[in-house]
């Protein structure tokens, strides 16, 4: 039985913060639940979706996070528990729907998690998606810790079905990826049967109908701001003049800080979980209880402006502060050291921070940056368009898209210029190729084509531009965990319950004029097709198929076969100059292969100008 | 209880993530709060991972530079590179046994001496300890077990105060069945090695 089904309430279990979010959304009954994996949500997803195989709940990885929201909007409206979740750009995909299903609300519990990344740590940005709360008018919750985030999803489906409203959770990195221990409680079986009632007058959002949702979304807003003002998830801790005002994980630091610097008497913290509508009654108070105020949120400041405008109505006029160039940043994530620092300089409280350590005599550390595996067909594909473009005399430049593969655009392979978002390097490749006279091939991974790459390829055929696709189809979404998506073959997971999408099909039926399909292990065929795509005059596309080398080897469809440096090397280096696999190592000079991590996909081999590379005979 | 801040530092592949999972179900079986932060996603590739785990009565998941009470490396230029997490208190396990950047194998980069790594850690903290977890590893049967040797070092050194048993109890729990015997003969020699450092 997976362990987040588990139904002995009471047991005590360390859990990753994505699982506990999965096990409170089983723990609130929920029956359907949608999603397009991203960093840092995908593990909710990946259990939600090992739990649908041995439960009622419903589960699907949906093309992209516009589909998903919409594929749960329905189920919402059909009288079913849905939980719809995804990374903060996802939303960004998601925003269309987002904003007309704020009018049309729920007609059972509804939550949709954004997953933010200060810091970005596997992110292209760190927009802070409060603001999509108060954008669109859905109340908003945000969990502090791992043990609170589980009871707030069950805090949210009801939440949501008082006010027939979706309800935005908003998490960010160091909740969905921190442990704690957290107690399991009692399985709530969801309603899985659903039934859509007719209610054309709230469903169909034409001018006249939308007009008077619009009117009942504020009246929603206001209900749920009176439910802020005495909700449990905003609290105020402890008792002082110095007020501090603050959210999520920054709440610990806090409390930490507070503690160490000894001012646990001298300080009251508000506590804001129920933060869209704020409770401005409750805050208001606060404020009138404190000599000087100090609001300390990652990110934007969402909860300092509401609340500097809190004060100006009620005509209270003492020093409020967050984001500034001595206290807090907008950049990146906080630390408890951190914000001790600043609380003790905002309150003038005595603090001399540690010396730092002398760091001056430690030697410059060569960097480690993350870097495609040893056996990575993409680095195959990458090398033979660089090879291919290099004796076709042309210079190129490479849109390149969200996946394993942007790490391409680091050296050596230096493959890779352009990027902005999922699905950018399609589109994009259109407007650079008619904007300048360079030569453009753009790559997308399988999954990203599935998700928004198809569009910009009707685009591309439709207005005639003239470029190179390159679609490298590894066979699962490899960055985020190997999830699957529609050209996925369902039956290698043992599902017979899935269609599958065949990319070749799909382009040849966009009217793509030419399409050739290479295995990139084959170095010296796949370069002499790639010639041919990136001489051709309009929309070429080159499908790239070998599976990703980590699934294949988890699937044990792949079995690593080393290769080894014999002594025909006379040291051109080339096979590390030019694809720098992990698996090479230099050892007294001369390049050798570790047989631990090659697999054996025999790119080096095929590059080796002397043939010294060869398998390895054990 | 006091606060402990504890940092693992590894390459992407090595292990660290359960390491954590594993200290984690031993604080569980030893009545101990703790809470733990990890970065997953692209940094996996190879990169540079880290995990903050923090045991006793804090509040925080995640633990700022200077404050960590114990760094385990799991990688000599990484436990160097993360120097700037400790202070003069901070007792400091690091595994020996190198791994390459690709940087430096494509000539980018100079990686340090070792024996210059391990007296630059041990003149700017408390104490170094420190082990080739590698070849200890496969002498208990794999080299999987790199993370379980060092775990072993750690717990040798006491500062954590977990009992032998309740760690093993936790490999116990958290481990594959199949790799058991042999975690367990790493853990031994994990242990074994600390002590002799």
């Amino acid at each position: 039985m997976h362990k987040l089904l588990n139904d002995s309430p009471g047991d005590k279990i360390m859990l990753l913060g994505n699982e506990a979010i999965a096990r409170g959304a089983v723990e609130a009954g929920v029956a359907f639940a949608t999603t397009y994996p991203g960093t840092p949500s995908s593990e909710i997803s990946l259990n939600l979706f090992q739990m649908s195989q041995e439960s009622d709940l419903y589960f699907e990885y949906s093309t992209n996070e516009k589909v998903a929201l919409e594929v749960a909007a329905a189920a919402a409206n059909s009288g079913l528990r849905t939980f719809c979740m995804m990374k903060h750009v996802g939303l960004n995909v998601a925003a269309d729907p987002l904003m007309t299903l704020a009018y049309v609300g729920v007609t059972a519990g509804m939550v949709i998690l954004t997953a933010d990344d200060p810091a970005m740590f596997s992110s292209q940005n760190e927009q802070d998606n409060r603001y999509y709360a108060k954008f669109g008018g859905f109340p908003m919750l945000e969990p502090s810790s791992v043990a609170e985030v589980k009871e707030m999803m069950k805090d949210a489906f009801e939440l949501s079905e008082s006010l027939g409203q979706p309800v935005l959770l908003r998490t960010t990195t160091r909740i969905n990826h921190s442990n704690a221990f957290v107690t399991f409680g009692d399985i709530k079986k969801p309603d899985i049967q659903g039934r859509f009632i007719r209610d054309p007058h709230r469903c169909v959002t034409v001018p006249t109908v939308s007009r008077g949702l619009h009117v009942k979304l504020l009246e929603k807003l206001e209900k749920a701001g009176q439910l802020a003002e005495s909700s449990g998830f905003n609290f105020v801790q402890g008792s002082g003049k110095f007020g501090i005002i603050t959210n999520g994980v920054s709440f610990h630091y806090v409390e930490d800080g507070i503690k160490d610097l000894g001012i646990e008497d001298k300080t009251s913290v508000l506590r804001m979980g129920f933060s869209n509508p704020l409770p401005g009654k409750m805050i208001k108070a606060f404020l009138k209880g404190c000599d000087k105020v100090l609001v300390i949120e990652e990110g934007e400041p969402f909860m300092e402006e509401a609340v500097k405008a809190f004060a100006q109505e009620e005509g209270i006029v003492i020093p409020i502060n967050g984001k500034s160039k001595e206290l807090f940043s907008r950049l990146f994530e906080y630390d408890p050291a951190m914000v001790r620092e600043k609380i003790a300089n905002y309150f003038d409280i005595e603090y001399t921070p540690a010396p730092k350590m002398d760091i001056t005599d430690i030697p410059e550390i060569p960097i480690r940056p993350p870097n495609l595996c040893s056996g990575c067909s993409h680095r195959a594909t990458f090398y033979e368009v660089k090879k291919a473009a290099k004796e076709m005399d042309m210079d190129i430049i490479c849109p390149t898209d969200i996946g394993c593969y942007t790490l391409g655009f680091l050296p050596p392979l230096s493959m890779g210029d352009f990027v902005i978002c999922m699905g950018s390097s399609v589109s994009s490749s259109c407007g650079f190729s008619k904007a300048t006279d360079q030569k453009v091939v753009s790559f997308i991974g399988d999954s990203t084509f599935f998700h928004s790459g198809i569009t910009g390829l009707v685009n591309a055929v439709f207005n005639n531009h003239n470029f190179t696709l390159v679609i490298l189809e590894n066979d699962i979404t490899a960055m985020t965990g190997h999830q699957p998506h529609p050209g996925v073959d369902m039956m290698r997971h043992g599902f017979d319950t899935h269609g599958r999408i065949n990319i070749e099909k799909i382009v040849r039926a966009l009217g793509v004029e030419h399409v050739s399909v290479v295995k990139p292990f084959k170095v010296k065929k796949s370069i002499d097709i790639i010639k041919q795509a990136l001489e051709f005059k309009g929309v070429s596309v080159v499908i790239s198929q070998e599976p990703c080398a980590l699934y294949a080897k988890g699937l044990k469809l792949l079995k690593p076969k080393a290769f080894m440096v014999s002594d025909q090397c006379t040291d051109h280096k080339d096979c590390i100059n030019t694809i720098a696999c992990p698996s090479f190592y230099v050892e007294d000079g001369r390049v050798n292969i570790d047989a631990d991590t090659c697999v054996g996909c025999a790119v080096c081999a095929q590059i080796c100008p002397e043939n010294a590379i060869r398998p390895l005979k054990k | 209880m006091e606060t402990i801040r504890l940092i693992i530092v590894a390459v992407g592949g090595q292990g660290n993530l359960l390491a954590s999972k594993v200290l984690g179900e031993a604080a569980l079986i030893s009545g101990v709060p703790v809470r733990m932060s990890e970065i997953h996603g692209m940094a996996q590739r190879g990169g540079v991972v880290e995990s903050a785990i923090v045991f006793g009565d804090a509040k925080s998941s995640i633990i700022s530079d200077g404050e960590a009470d114990i760094l385990l490396g799991f990688e000599p230029a990484e436990t160097l590179r993360a120097i700037n997490r400790c202070n003069k208190k901070t007792m400091v396990i690091t595994n020996t046994a190198t791994l390459m950047p690709f940087t430096v194998a494509i000539g980018r980069g100079i990686y340090p001496d070792v024996e210059n790594v391990k007296e630059l850690l041990r003149a700017k903290t408390a104490g170094l300890v420190s082990l080739d977890a590698m070849k200890l590893a496969k002498e208990a049967g794999s080299p999987m077990s790199v993370n379980i040797v060092l775990l072993g070092a750690l717990i040798q050194t006491g500062v954590l105060g977990f009992s032998k048993e309740n760690v093993i109890e936790a490999i116990r729990r958290r481990t594959k069945p199949a790799f058991l015997e042999k975690n367990l003969h790493a853990f031994e020699l994990g242990m074994k090695a600390a002590q002799l450092s």
